[in-house]
């Protein structure tokens, strides 16, 4: 992957954006058990696939979604959070 | 004696521009378009090179870039590729790795001990005594090797340029040519690469003593000149396959990234030797390399040839090699059934005889072994590649022409993560399956008849077009039923060896089997062991062979071996293309030429330049003098820093509170205007990240500074959070936008006070509030902050206004002996303030109960980020604890050093993170991690010096100034 489109400001070389780790959702804090709650802060699960992720276009301070396949490094869709119906 | 023959269509050389050069001691002409071979070989010289490692003689093998014993140097440039570099007029060049001259090499001796240098004779000779390996080392690579580097290369900066387009085609060779135009009918944008000075592939050299061809290229490069859709790019080769289809193109003054959107590849194929004893004599070159030679650069490549063959392709060299004045003895045809009647007799009509089933047992070397003075030529059965060197003949003659089929150039292929499959039909790996946006066309795709290769082209180009949404006809390349152009197995085995499979690095038949005998039979472990493919060349002219020789030894079909994938770059790269200029961009606050000027010691910080600290108005002082003088003016007079590289984030909203409650540990709702709170951030783990102010400025603004090195990092993860949360804030960065100093120190007040009326009296202006104020007549905000000192002002104003501001202060503290200080020195400062540095005396685990930040943590807020890590963590007993220690009075043992582990009882109980000596107290003091039994004020550890030394300290509590008063312990 050498190349990413940013929503708001198209395909631009991968050198201006920023990885910012997979998106997870958080569990409640107030109703999880300690356990629920460290397995989302210290799991990830490795195995090559369809990630959803963050990402960050560093000259615009865009932060985004992608959904990349890490096994094929193809990046199927990007979008602001929020906005994945919209796309 | 020259070569060159009388002036030929289609001819590379300017015969207008004649020049002369020198080659190891010796006058010599060519022509202005005439590589370096090509005007070494028209002039008659025919020993171009010393092999790797025996130092044979080496001539002309492909005229393709991959003649690597045919490399020059010109005392400045070292492993210059004669057989396709330009010669130039005044040129003065000799061979590489040659001692005495290329004709008399010293290290010629090295080819009579061959027999006793195997493969792998290196690693298991010298390898014992361990001792003397490393003269033997010297030996062997002074003995093997290329050039020699030049290291007072002069630095050339060459520019990186890009280029878009729809279609990238690589090789501008028929079916190149031709799916260009078809793309480019389409409507598409087209560049056509090729590594050749002129386009056009084959086209330009394989006529088989006809004008066919010539007519083709004609016709084919007119409709491409004339369609400005195509852009033709010559004298470049694309030199590997990147991710999103990004294609360097490697040309002699630098590199053009070139964006694909869909890539064709269409780069042919490399001609392979067969393998027979003394293949590599000066004189025996491939069918190809003498089409070129004749057909480019109008050279003869010898007077009296014969052709060895096992395709229909010698029987082309031999027309061509007959269409001018070559007397060809013989077309020696290693294949059981030969050529198709047609093309058989037409050589057979220029006089030539033919033989089949025949092969060449053994070249015959001239007494001096620079040349071919016979073949000797015996039956061959093409099954199982046995020779019945029983019954040989002799042939007299000066030179071999030799074709036994073809490798496909796929490196970028293989690069792009193309499937390959062997096609028996071809006798070659052709591509099975392609990338998205990634087609194969032409020889590379296992097609070789001329018409359907036209066709292969337009077919890829259509398949281009509907990828990038076009509505075209699909193209059909019906099968040509013909011949393999590749042999399974052209390999000549000879008792006596000399049969070489890899030129660049002499590795012969042998060498496979034995390597195979020892183990190494998996292709990889083959190629490590023999290195074969390893040598300048990667293995064009040699990897297919070594596969199909391991494929018989281990009595495997081909495609069961698999094959290597050559990595980019596609031909040596000079280093100067891919470095470029050093895009490492240096932040200046807006007081930085101050600091130079005023003898600041200037240092990276992240990406900004900060003094450590001064050499004072021109004294020059050691670090250790400088940071003691700086620290105590601060202590006794005053001092100031620029702190302009700190982070300075506005948040302002409707919930710019609320916010900052979620974002950090604190509380900021009851927080009044002009107050400041500690802003400390957490990560989901709780482990602290950093440690800022928030001032409120009004009810629905912030201001907020990090530290200098997480600016862009904390600025970053508030943007994410207000997404995340949707929450009513706006960010602003100002953290360039602001510059900021640090005043410092008992006098700080009285100097400020002489350049502002707003009243910063302790009343008005105590620890940690802010105002806004006019400085210097600038408008600012200053701060009360007690990191370095407890009276200090922080001053934050725009940057444009910094400098005069700064030089306003210093002219104003001047009397009171005022010291600018640097970022050492603040380091000493914070520390005897007790004040640690998050990331410096933490790492990545810590948590606020183990640096006393309990204080910082509002735990009944409904959520802050690590809140509810905390929860867990403060369950759990504590297993380390940040103290602040100091040495014994007058210590002068062993200096310990950040990092030096606390131990006891031979455990280890934690580590010192900051340590100094204290001018000001007297007494070294520092930060340490220690075990929770070992944390309270008054008890003791030890420290274990880079010596090995140990060296007690003793918990005391913080600020260190109490160690004025008493002992403090």
């Amino acid at each position: 992957m050498k190349l990413l489109e940013c929503p708001i400001n198209g395909i631009r070389p991968i050198s201006e954006f920023t990885y910012g780790g997979e998106y997870r959702n958080m569990p409640n804090p107030d109703t999880c058990s300690d356990s629920e709650w460290a397995a989302y802060v210290h799991y990830r699960n490795g195995a090559p696939g369809l990630k959803k992720e963050w990402w960050y276009h560093t000259p615009s301070g865009t932060w985004f979604i992608a959904e990349r396949n890490t096994m094929t490094d193809k990046v199927n869709r990007t979008y602001l959070l929020g906005q994945e119906e919209a796309k | 004696m020259t070569s060159r023959i009388a002036k030929k269509r289609g001819e590379w050389i300017n015969r207008d521009k004649p020049l002369t050069f020198q080659y190891e001691g010796q006058t010599v002409q060519g022509y202005e378009g005439d590589t370096i071979s090509s005007a070494l070989w028209a002039a008659g010289i025919n020993v171009l090179g010393r092999s790797f490692k025996y130092h044979r003689a080496r001539g002309v093998l492909s005229f393709a870039n991959h003649d690597v014993n045919a490399m020059m140097t010109d005392g400045v440039d070292t492993n210059i590729r004669a057989d396709v570099w330009p010669v130039a007029d005044g040129m003065d060049i000799k061979a590489v790795n040659t001692i005495g001259g290329v004709l008399k090499d010293k290290n010629k001796y090295i080819d009579y001990l061959s027999p006793f240098l195997p493969v792998g004779f290196y690693y298991k000779t010298f390898y014992k005594p361990k001792s003397l390996f490393p003269f033997w080392e010297d030996k062997i690579r002074k003995a093997a090797g290329l050039g020699e580097v030049n290291f007072n290369y002069p630095r050339i900066i060459k520019p990186k340029k890009f280029a878009h387009c729809d279609v990238l085609i690589i090789g501008a060779g028929l079916s190149g040519l031709s799916a260009a135009v078809k793309a480019a009918e389409q409507g598409l944008d087209v560049i056509v690469v090729d590594e050749n000075k002129q386009a056009g592939g084959s086209l330009t050299y394989d006529y088989a003593g006809e004008q066919t061809t010539a007519d083709t290229l004609t016709s084919l490069l007119g409709k491409v000149e004339s369609n400005p859709n195509i852009r033709l790019i010559t004298d470049a080769y694309a030199g590997g396959f990147y991710g999103d289809k990004l294609v360097p193109l490697v040309g002699k003054d630098g590199i053009t990234k070139v964006w694909a959107k869909s890539v064709i590849v269409a780069s042919g194929a490399f001609e392979q030797p067969p393998v027979f004893r003394y293949n590599d004599l000066p004189g025996v070159m491939l069918g190809s390399a003498a089409q070129r030679l004749i057909h480019r650069y109008a050279v003869k490549p010898f007077n009296k040839g014969v052709v060895v063959t096992a395709n229909d392709y010698g029987y082309r060299t031999a027309l061509d090699l007959a269409s001018v004045g070559v007397d060809v003895v013989a077309v020696i045809d290693m294949r059981r059934n030969g050529a198709p009647r047609d093309l058989s007799q037409k050589v057979r009509d220029k006089g030539i005889a033919v033989h089949i089933s025949s092969c060449i047992y053994e070249v015959i070397p001239t007494s001096d072994k620079l040349g071919v003075k016979a073949v000797s030529v015996c039956p061959y059965d093409d099954i199982s590649a046995g020779a019945d060197s029983g019954h040989t003949v002799r042939l007299s003659c000066d030179g071999v022409a030799m074709s036994a089929g073809w490798a496909p150039a796929a490196a970028l292929l293989y690069q792009a993560g193309t499937k390959m499959r062997y096609d028996y039909s071809v006798e070659q790996f052709v591509p099975d399956e392609l990338p998205e946006g990634v087609f194969a066309a032409g020889k590379v795709n296992g097609v070789f008849d001329s018409k359907a290769r036209q066709l292969d082209g337009q077919r890829a180009a259509a398949e281009a077009a509907a990828f990038l949404g076009k509505t075209v006809d699909v193209v059909t390349v019906p099968k040509v039923e013909m011949a393999p152009p590749s042999h399974p197995y052209p390999i000549v085995e000879h008792p006596k060896g000399k049969n070489f499979v890899d030129f660049d690095e002499d590795i012969q038949v042998k060498d496979f089997i034995n390597a195979a005998k020892e183990g190494f039979d998996n292709i990889e472990l083959m190629k490590r062991f023999t290195t074969v493919g390893m040598g300048p060349s990667q293995g064009k002219h040699s990897n297919m062979n070594a596969i199909r020789i391991l494929a018989r030894v281990r009595q495997l079909p081909v495609e069961k071996i698999g094959t290597t994938t050559a990595r980019p770059f596609f031909h040596p790269t000079p280093i100067g293309h891919l470095g470029g200029r050093g895009f490492h961009p240096h932040r200046y606050t807006a007081m930085h030429e101050w600091h130079v000027d005023n003898g600041g010691v200037m240092m990276d910080a992240g990406m900004w330049m900060r003094p450590a600290y001064y050499q004072y108005r021109g004294r020059t002082m050691s670090a250790m003098e400088a940071v003691q003088e700086e620290a105590l003016a601060v202590r006794q007079q005053a001092g100031m820093i620029d702190g302009s590289t700190l982070g300075k984030i506005e948040v302002f909203g409707a919930d710019a509170t609320e916010f900052l409650e979620r974002f950090y540990t604190g509380k900021f709702s009851k927080q009044k205007i002009g107050e400041s709170r500690i802003a400390l951030l957490l990560d989901e783990a709780g482990v602290m990240v950093d440690d800022g102010l928030a001032v409120r400025v009004d009810d629905e603004k912030f201001y907020v500074s990090t530290n200098s090195s997480n600016a862009a990092t904390v600025y970053r993860e508030m943007q994410r959070n207000v997404q995340l949360w949707g929450l009513q804030v706006t960010l602003v960065n100002l953290t360039g936008a602001m510059a900021a100093m640090t005043l410092a120190g008992p006098k700080s007040r009285e100097i400020l006070s002489t350049l502002t009326k707003a009243d910063i009296s302790e009343a008005s202006l105590p620890d940690g509030n802010m105002i806004q104020a006019e400085i210097a007549g600038v408008d600012a905000k200053v701060m009360r902050v007690s990191f370095v000192s407890d009276l200090a002002f922080e001053i934050h104003v725009p940057y444009k206004a910094g400098l005069h501001v700064w030089k306003q202060i210093m002219a104003a503290g001047e009397s009171h002996g005022i010291r600018p200080f640097g970022t050492d020195v603040q380091r000493l400062l914070r520390l005897e303030m007790g004040h640690h540095l998050i990331s410096h005396d933490t790492d990545g685990l810590t948590n606020p109960y183990e640096a006393h930040s309990e204080a910082l943590l509002k735990m009944d807020k409904p959520f802050f980020i690590g809140q509810r890590s905390l929860k867990i963590i403060a369950k759990k007993t504590l297993n380390k604890k940040l103290v602040n220690f100091v040495l014994e009075k007058d210590f002068t043992g062993d200096m310990p050093n950040e990092c030096n582990l606390v131990i006891e009882d031979g455990n280890i109980k934690g580590r010192v993170t900051s340590i100094a000596y204290s001018k000001y107290l007297n007494r070294v003091i520092g930060f340490a991690f220690v075990a929770p039994e070992q944390g309270s004020t008054g008890s003791t550890f030890s420290i274990r010096t880079d010596s090995g030394a140990m060296v007690k300290a003793t918990v005391v509590k913080a600020p260190f100034f109490h160690l004025l008063d008493n002992d403090g312990e």
